[in-house]
């Protein structure tokens, strides 16, 4: 489990994340919905010990994330950042491999091998493998991070709009993936995503953040009601059942 | 769902931007360059010559005592000068920083004439030392002051440390002028291997002791180099390796200083040339980087002893030239290739 206690981050005097108490990591997959600026991202920095909370606790599996030695919190929590510029130039092989740092520390087995082949298969890399990364086109590069990711084989995997730059395609292909992460592979995904409807197809359950404070946690089905929605997001939504599924619909 | 279907290979293939011409040619130049580097000179040594001289003979003595010193700390200066480069380059996560860029040889120089005005009794490890920790210091101070620019300010990165050297170089320079010094600082400015004899040099060893703790640092600098956010969530002590790579940086400088002086540029376009070819992986790049940087200064010190032979022109006129014209060919091949 993932268990945040009081948790509170503020910036000068903008309190962006708001005494949050919430545990993850009983579900297989969760998405973590909000506003721009609700706060979803300083929470996975304050999980992944990337920003220090000004007060509360967190724990990865009963280790307290402020004082558990990093590298073995690598071995079980991976956080894929929202926005990521690597400079060096490096392969998308070279990237994955890094990815099995926290195993390796950077002499890789047989083992860390399959892992690193099994993350490129997945993500469908195969063909660029070779190519380095500012060779790549956005998508492309967002899915040598989420296969760097993969291969650190963690339980817990936080990713912060993981489909950024993707197409029709592969947002699908990855919502799938991260499904199979959890059904197949048995870990606890935690994923920030905007498109509502994607969190309702994939998700067992939607947390919804607003100004740092969580206002909804519970299973798709109940978050995709418009009164939720639009208290969320501060505008209005209309939901409709389309084959049996909940659709929301916000244009126009 | 074609894709996701797909069962992983067990077989993990190895291609990758090897390019073993690149360690063959450069290991082909290392060899041709160190034997013509110590037959090449004002008096005659040549492999004949230590024959028929025997073990005792005159050019056997110019040999031991002069050009083997003077070849090996060449070559260990080339070596340890280009990881220097390369290691600041992925501590700053910016192309264009070496110590010459960042203040850090300033700061060592600084350190010299500091021993040179305190304790002028110094033996050489001394000075080295307390160039290392100015050079430590500085390092220390232009990772500060670059951590408020933006990481994607790739030009204003090293304006910063250029400014700072200047600044640095400056106040050396007054005191130096004050202290009538002028004369033991231009020595280092310039860098040149015309004096290295047998016990003079040995220091160097330190800087290539310094390539192999790079070197089995490799895949932790190559973390460090993916950004602090990357390295901590792959579990790396992001400020410990920060701290190793500073001093591996510092003991560089500093050696390298003490023996033979500034050698500008090396540090910026040798990593820069094999990042073009293979990539910034560190651990591939080392020994590239040091082969090439290697093979660079032995280049520019047979110019530099036979552009006007009998004499010698300092090794940093061509450094400098040489390195430049790199550079600037770098630059432009970055602008038309729209990075
Ligand atoms: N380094 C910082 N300094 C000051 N304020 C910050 C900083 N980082 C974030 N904030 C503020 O904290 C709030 C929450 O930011 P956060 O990035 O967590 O939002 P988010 O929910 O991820 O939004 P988005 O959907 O746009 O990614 C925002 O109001 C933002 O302006
Ligand atoms: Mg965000």
């Amino acid at each position: 489990m993932i268990a945040l206690e009081n948790v509170t981050k503020r910036y000068g005097g903008q309190t962006v994340v708001d005494d949050v108490s919430i545990t993850f990591g009983g579900e297989g997959v969760t998405a973590l919905i909000g506003p721009n600026g609700a706060g979803k991202s300083t929470l996975f920095g304050l999980v992944g010990r990337l920003l220090q909370p000004d007060a509360g606790r967190i724990a990865v599996d009963g280790m307290a994330v402020a004082t558990t030695p990093s590298h073995e919190l690598a071995r079980n929590l991976a956080v894929l950042r929202q926005d990521n510029h690597v400079a060096a130039r490096l392969t998308v092989h070279d990237l994955v491999e890094f990815g099995r740092f926290p195993h390796s520390r950077g002499r890789l087995t047989v083992h860390d091998r399959e892992h690193i082949e099994r993350a490129i298969g997945y993500l469908d890399l195969d063909a660029y493998r070779d190519r380095f990364l500012d060779e790549l086109s956005g998508g492309q590069r967002q899915r040598a991070f989420i296969a760097m990711v993969l291969a650190q084989d963690t339980k817990y995997v936080l990713l912060d709009e993981p489909l950024n730059n993707l197409d029709l395609r592969h947002m699908t292909e990855i919502m799938r993936l991260i499904r199979r992460m959890a059904d197949e592979l048995g870990k606890r995904v935690v994923v920030v995503l905007h498109d509502i409807n994607v969190a309702a197809t994939y998700a067992d359950r939607i947390v919804a953040m607003r100004d740092g404070v969580v206002v909804a946690d519970a299973a798709a089905r109940e978050i995709m009601r418009p009164d939720v929605l639009a208290a969320v997001y501060d505008t209005p939504v209309d939901v409709r059942e389309i084959d049996g599924r909940p659709v929301a619909l916000y244009y126009g | 769902m074609t894709t996701l279907d797909r069962t992983p290979t067990s077989t993990p293939t190895q291609a990758r931007p090897r390019r073993t011409w690149v360690g063959v040619l450069v290991a082909v130049l290392l060899v041709v360059l160190g034997l013509a580097s110590l037959f090449v000179g004002v008096s005659d040594v040549s492999p004949s010559s230590v024959l028929t001289g025997g073990r005792d003979g005159d050019a056997a003595f110019l040999l031991v005592a002069s050009r083997i010193p003077r070849t090996v700390a060449v070559l260990l200066a080339g070596a340890s000068l280009g990881i220097a480069g390369l290691i600041m380059q992925m501590l700053v996560r910016n192309k264009f920083v070496e110590p010459g860029t960042t203040g850090v040889s300033e700061f060592a120089t600084l350190g010299m004439l500091v021993t040179m005005i305190f304790l002028p009794g110094l033996a050489v490890v001394g000075k080295m030392a307390v160039a290392a920790v100015f050079g430590l210091v500085g390092t220390w101070v232009f990772l500060r002051v670059v951590r408020v620019v933006p990481v994607r300010q790739l030009v204003l990165v090293p304006l910063v440390g250029i400014m700072l050297g200047g600044v640095v170089g400056a106040v050396t320079t007054f005191f130096a002028y004050r202290l009538d010094l002028l004369q033991s600082l231009g020595q280092w400015s310039q860098g040149s291997f015309a004096t290295i004899m047998q016990g003079r040099y040995e220091f160097l060893w330190i800087a290539g002791l310094m390539v192999v703790v790079a070197w089995v640092a490799a895949d932790r600098f190559s973390v460090v180099g993916l950004g602090e956010e990357f390295a901590t969530n792959l579990g790396l002590d992001y400020r410990r390796v920060v701290a190793v790579g500073m001093v591996v940086i510092a003991v560089i400088t500093a050696a390298v200083l003490v023996t033979a002086g500034m050698i500008p540029f090396l540090g910026l376009v040798v990593p820069n040339v094999v990042s073009l070819i293979i990539g910034d992986n560190v651990r591939r790049s080392i020994p590239r980087v040091a082969g090439i940087g290697a093979v660079f200064v032995l280049a520019c010190d047979l110019v530099a002893r036979l552009v006007r032979f009998p004499y010698e022109i300092p090794l940093g006129v061509v450094v400098g030239i040489v390195g430049a014209a790199l550079f600037l060919w770098l630059l432009l091949r970055r602008r038309s290739r729209a990075h």
